[in-house]
């Protein structure tokens, strides 16, 4: 409901380079064939959004792009660095991807602007000042400066989700991967957050989104992926995807839905 | 999705009932609704009181009004019906500082106050910062000078006739100060994917807890000498300092994982996906939470390792428990070992009250501002 109202369709800042590659990936929870060949190439500036039934793997897939998930096989191929066991590769390409989760995960112990400024104090070794600066400049971003000092559970959710987004983008990510972000959220928080991501999308920010949120979706979206037990079954750019569904399910997914 | 604006456009919300007024109940009210209120609990009210009525007199009689307070020979009293407080007046000092010579024992009484005021110091807010790392190292040494002497015109005195409160002291403080960080590497060691320190970690918890600490303090000061190089000796109380310290820390390892495993998932994820390593994200995420929430487990075991050193004296290193039963092995007092234990009993009360009630002060500090979600 919230997220139809702004945004003109896909303004496209799409380059020409994959700047995430994945081919032939397969991952098993132990007999569980979580994710069944999957082959996505994600262009540099794209908007995708992820939807599907829930345990049809779509949190795992993304998941898989920052190794919060191994993959057992195929290859991964984040900006040119692909992934696999090696720690250094794992270390490069999270400094380089931005997640937001479904419930935040915010640092209870940590200020607002803590949180923000931990990981590039201490992942890039940026001085407390200008890690601060960096901190403040995506909290008003978020619009959600004045609370830098605060805790998050002096928050509400939707301002904790908003923080959780800012912090992420403290790390300046050339990739951002949201888990459903508005899943936990009250329904009147959940126009907020979306808000935040649209602007973020304007900006030109290549952005992988889990989310049953149609109306963010058909604004913003690129391509619409629909996921289905642990196999791709359809994706189209969001028009055609929801006017002409092609396939049975994804048919029978949007019924119940929209 | 749907269009639910517009529902509900008819709803008029009730007037607000007034506020209830704010009565207090009066004494009977209170009474009647907590001691009164039914015919079980209005009986065991009874029975309580009645109780109550007989000991507490007797005791209050026994220990005040009856008892003898003035420094007095052991005959008087003999006189006496109530608590002989001249027992506590004649051998105070040797209880408290054991057998380290009489006329120096002003040395053991400053190490005390130093000691105290150095554990009082560290418990404020203000102070936990580096400042720590200067004034403990300083501390230890200067008590360390006012004990052992040899220096500064001090007398030299071996530690074997240091005894009483200092050693108490000294033993749980440092045992539970240096244990804390072993349990916190014994407590990740044991969750972590390296099979070798794995298995180290659950073979030390496992075995240290499975055995009395007695067994632990006998080790460390009759079997390890005997695997020593001829001719190489470890301070038998130092070796008592280290057994408390292994105990202590397997203990307390228990408590850290327990802090661990409750620190939810989602937290170690948030960590992963900004790209700090482990390390990063053990002490500045994890671990801060783990060890919050872990305070009153903390808490309790350090209270049981203070009870616990105690058991020294099996290694023949003289406590304030054992210079008190020393004490009272004097033939002379011997019928008045009671007070001796009330006295020793109060001083143990007294720290491990303060322990406890520092440790709920410290939750509510690090609590303050924001609650767990």
């Amino acid at each position: 409901m919230a997220s139809t109202a702004p945004a003109s369709t896909a303004t496209s800042a799409m380059g020409t380079q994959d700047i995430i590659a994945m081919s032939g990936v397969n991952k098993w929870y132990g007999d569980f064939h979580v994710l069944k060949d999957i082959n996505l190439n994600v262009k540099s500036g794209e908007r995708i959004v992820v939807c599907g039934p829930s345990g049809s793997g779509k949190s795992t897939l993304i998941r898989c792009i920052n190794r919060l998930e191994e993959h057992q096989e195929g290859d991964i191929n984040v900006d040119g660095i692909e992934l696999t066991d090696n720690i250094k590769n794992i270390d490069a390409v999270r400094a380089e991807v931005g997640m937001v989760f479904q419930h935040f995960n915010l640092f209870p112990h940590l200020s607002v602007l803590d949180n923000c400024t931990l990981a590039p104090i201490w992942v890039k070794k940026k001085p407390k000042s200008e890690a601060e600066a960096i901190g403040m400049k995506y909290l008003e971003r978020v619009r959600i400066g004045d609370q830098a000092q605060k805790y998050p559970g002096q928050l509400s959710g939707g301002q904790q989700q908003r923080v959780a987004i800012a912090r992420a983008l403290c790390m300046t990510p050339k990739i951002m991967l949201f888990d459903e972000p508005t899943s936990a959220l009250d329904p009147e928080m959940v126009k907020e957050v979306l808000d935040t991501m649209v602007d973020l999308a304007k900006e030109g920010m290549t952005m992988l989104c889990v989310t049953h949120e149609m109306g963010f979706a058909k604004a913003v979206a690129d391509r619409v992926i629909f996921m289905d037990q642990g196999e791709i079954v359809e994706q189209n750019e969001p028009n055609a995807f929801f006017d002409n569904p092609q396939n049975e399910r994804t048919q029978n997914f949007l019924n119940q839905i929209l | 999705m749907a269009d639910i604006t517009n529902t509900g456009a008819n709803f008029v919300p009730t007037e607000a009932r007034p506020a209830p007024l704010a009565v207090r109940p009066g004494p009977l009210t209170w009474l009647k609704e907590n001691l009164f209120n039914t015919w079980y609990n209005a009986l065991i009210t009874l029975i309580v009181i009645w109780a109550l009525a007989n000991w507490i007199p007797a005791l209050f009689d026994w220990f005040v009004t009856s008892a003898l307070w003035e420094a007095a020979p052991a005959d008087a009293c003999r006189e006496v019906a109530g608590a002989c407080w001249a027992f506590v007046y004649e051998k105070w000092r040797f209880i408290l500082f054991g057998t380290y010579p009489f006329e120096q024992q002003w040395r053991p009484g400053a190490a005390v106050i130093l000691f105290i005021g150095l554990v009082v110091v560290s418990c404020f807010k203000p102070m936990w910062n580096k400042s720590l790392l200067v004034i403990w190292p300083v501390g230890l040494v200067v008590c360390w000078i006012l004990l052992s002497g040899g220096i500064l015109g001090l007398d030299y005195v071996p530690n074997n006739l240091w005894g009483g409160l200092p050693i108490t002291l000294m033993l749980a403080v440092i045992g539970c100060l240096l244990a804390f960080p072993v349990s916190i590497a014994l407590a990740l060691g044991r969750r972590s994917n390296m099979p070798i320190i794995k298995a180290f970690c659950v073979g030390y918890i496992e075995l240290i807890r499975g055995v009395p600490l007695i067994t632990v303090l006998f080790m460390a000061s009759v079997m390890f000498p005997l695997f020593m190089p001829e001719g190489l000796t470890i301070d038998k109380l130092l070796r008592a300092q280290v057994a408390i310290i292994m105990f202590a820390a397997a203990y307390l390892a228990e408590v850290v994982r327990g802090g661990l495993q409750a620190i939810p998932k989602g937290q170690y994820e948030a960590a992963d996906s900004m790209g700090l390593s482990y390390w990063q994200s053990m002490v500045f995420i994890i671990l801060p939470q783990a060890l919050k929430i872990t305070i009153p487990p903390q808490v309790n075991t350090f209270i049981g390792m203070f009870k616990d050193t105690s058991l020294v004296l099996i290694v023949g290193i003289f406590d304030l428990m054992f210079t008190m039963r020393v004490a009272i092995n004097d033939l002379e007092w011997r019928a008045y070992y009671i007070e001796g234990m009330v006295f020793v009993a109060i001083l143990y009360f007294l720290f491990c009250y303060s322990m406890s009630k520092y440790s709920q002060w410290l939750e509510g500090e690090l609590h303050r501002g924001h609650k767990r979600l």
